[in-house]
C-alpha cells in the first residue's frame, strides 16, 4: 500500500461516475492510466484492503429491511447466545459490546415482516428479549475513512 | 419499481463491479444487456435511491480504522435532528442516526460511529465534539465493541437465479 493506493481509495469512496469508463477521472486526476487504476484496485482487493467495489444499496428501497438490535447476555452464556443468534442467515453484523446490553446485532430481510419473525425465534431459542431499535432517521451514512 | 430485468442486473452485481477498464461493458455481458443498457438501469436505480453509491467499500480494520465507539445520547426530539445534521458533517463520524428508543433500558436516540486508530483517538474525538455542540448535558453512554462475531455484507437475494451477497450499510 503505497501513497497513491491512498489517495486512490480516498477517491474512490466519494463514488465513481456511472459511465462506460468510470475509471477516467481518477486515473486523470492521478496521472495514471486507467490499466493501471484497475491494477491497483485489483491488488488492493486480493490483499484484502477493499472488500468490494461496486454499488451499495438501500435494503428498504429493495422491498426489504434492515434494523439494529441488541440484547443483555448473560457473561457464562455469551458464546452459546452468539451462536444461536448468528445461526441466522438474517444476522449480518454481531459485536460484543461495553454495557448491560452487550450484543449488538444487525439484522436484514428480504421482507419487513421476517424482522419480527426472526426476533420472536432468537426471543424464544434463547430465553432472552431482544431490543430492537430500527432507525428512524439517517443524517449520515457514508462511512467514509480518510487515509 | 424495481424490474425483474433490473433484479437480474443487482444479482450480476452482487460480486462487485468486474475490475476492468470498462465494468459495465463486462456486467452486460453477464446478464445479455448492452452496455447501454447497464449504465441506463443503474442511473435510474440511483435516481431512485435504490442505490445509494458506486464505490469503493473498505476493510476500515485491515487499513488501520482499528477501535470504533458507538456514541449515544438522549436528545430531546426539538433538538435531534438539528445536532444530528451538523454531526453529519464532522470529520471522524462514519455514521449518524437516530433510532427508537427502548426505555427504561436503553433511553438513547441519537446514534454516531465514530471510527479511530485507536481507542484514546476515538475518545479524544468524541469529547471534542460533545464539547462543540454541548451534548454530555444530556444522558450518554460510549460503547466501544469488544469481540467482532460475525461480519459480512447484510445480503440481498433477488428471487432467482440465487447469488451471493449484497453490501448494505449497518442497521
Amino acid at each position: 500500500m503505497d501513497e497513491m493506493d491512498r489517495e486512490l481509495i480516498n477517491r474512490l469512496q466519494d463514488g465513481i461516475a456511472v459511465t462506460d469508463r468510470p475509471f477516467a477521472e481518477v486515473a486523470q486526476a492521478l496521472e495514471l492510466t486507467e490499466e493501471s487504476v484497475v491494477e491497483r484496485l485489483r491488488r488492493l482487493v486480493d490483499d484484502g484492503k477493499l472488500s468490494r467495489f461496486g454499488p451499495l444499496y438501500n435494503a428498504e428501497r429493495l422491498g426489504g429491511a434492515v434494523t439494529l438490535v441488541a440484547m443483555a447476555v448473560p457473561e457464562e452464556r455469551y458464546e452459546q447466545v452468539a451462536e444461536q443468534v448468528n445461526a441466522h442467515p438474517e444476522v449480518s453484523h454481531n459485536y460484543a459490546r461495553e454495557h448491560e446490553l452487550n450484543m449488538w446485532f444487525v439484522l436484514s430481510t428480504e421482507r419487513p415482516e421476517q424482522i419480527e419473525q426472526t426476533l420472536a425465534a432468537i426471543e424464544s431459542e434463547t430465553g432472552l428479549p431482544v431490543y430492537n431499535m430500527p432507525r428512524e432517521k439517517e443524517y449520515y451514512i457514508g462511512l467514509r475513512f480518510q487515509l | 419499481m424495481v424490474t425483474e430485468r433490473d433484479k437480474e442486473l443487482i444479482g450480476a452485481l452482487q460480486k462487485g463491479l468486474p475490475l476492468v477498464r470498462r465494468p459495465y461493458a463486462a456486467l452486460g455481458e453477464r446478464v445479455g444487456m448492452g452496455e447501454q443498457e447497464v449504465l441506463r438501469r443503474l442511473a435510474d436505480l440511483r435516481a431512485k435511491g435504490v442505490i445509494r453509491r458506486h464505490g469503493v467499500i473498505v476493510r476500515h480494520h485491515e487499513l488501520g480504522y482499528r477501535a470504533n465507539a458507538m456514541s449515544v445520547w438522549a436528545i430531546p426530539d426539538e433538538r435531534i435532528d438539528d445536532l444530528g445534521e451538523q454531526l453529519a458533517g464532522e470529520p471522524g463520524v462514519t455514521l449518524c442516526y437516530r433510532r427508537r428508543t427502548a426505555p427504561p433500558a436503553w433511553p438513547y436516540n441519537l446514534y454516531c460511529m465514530i471510527h479511530g486508530q485507536d481507542r484514546e483517538a476515538v475518545l479524544a474525538r468524541r469529547r471534542e465534539l460533545a464539547e462543540k455542540y454541548g451534548l454530555d448535558q444530556w444522558a450518554h453512554r460510549v460503547l466501544f465493541s469488544g469481540r467482532r462475531f460475525k461480519q459480512r455484507g447484510a445480503w440481498y437475494r433477488p428471487p432467482q437465479p440465487a447469488p451471493e451477497k449484497a453490501e448494505v450499510r449497518h442497521g
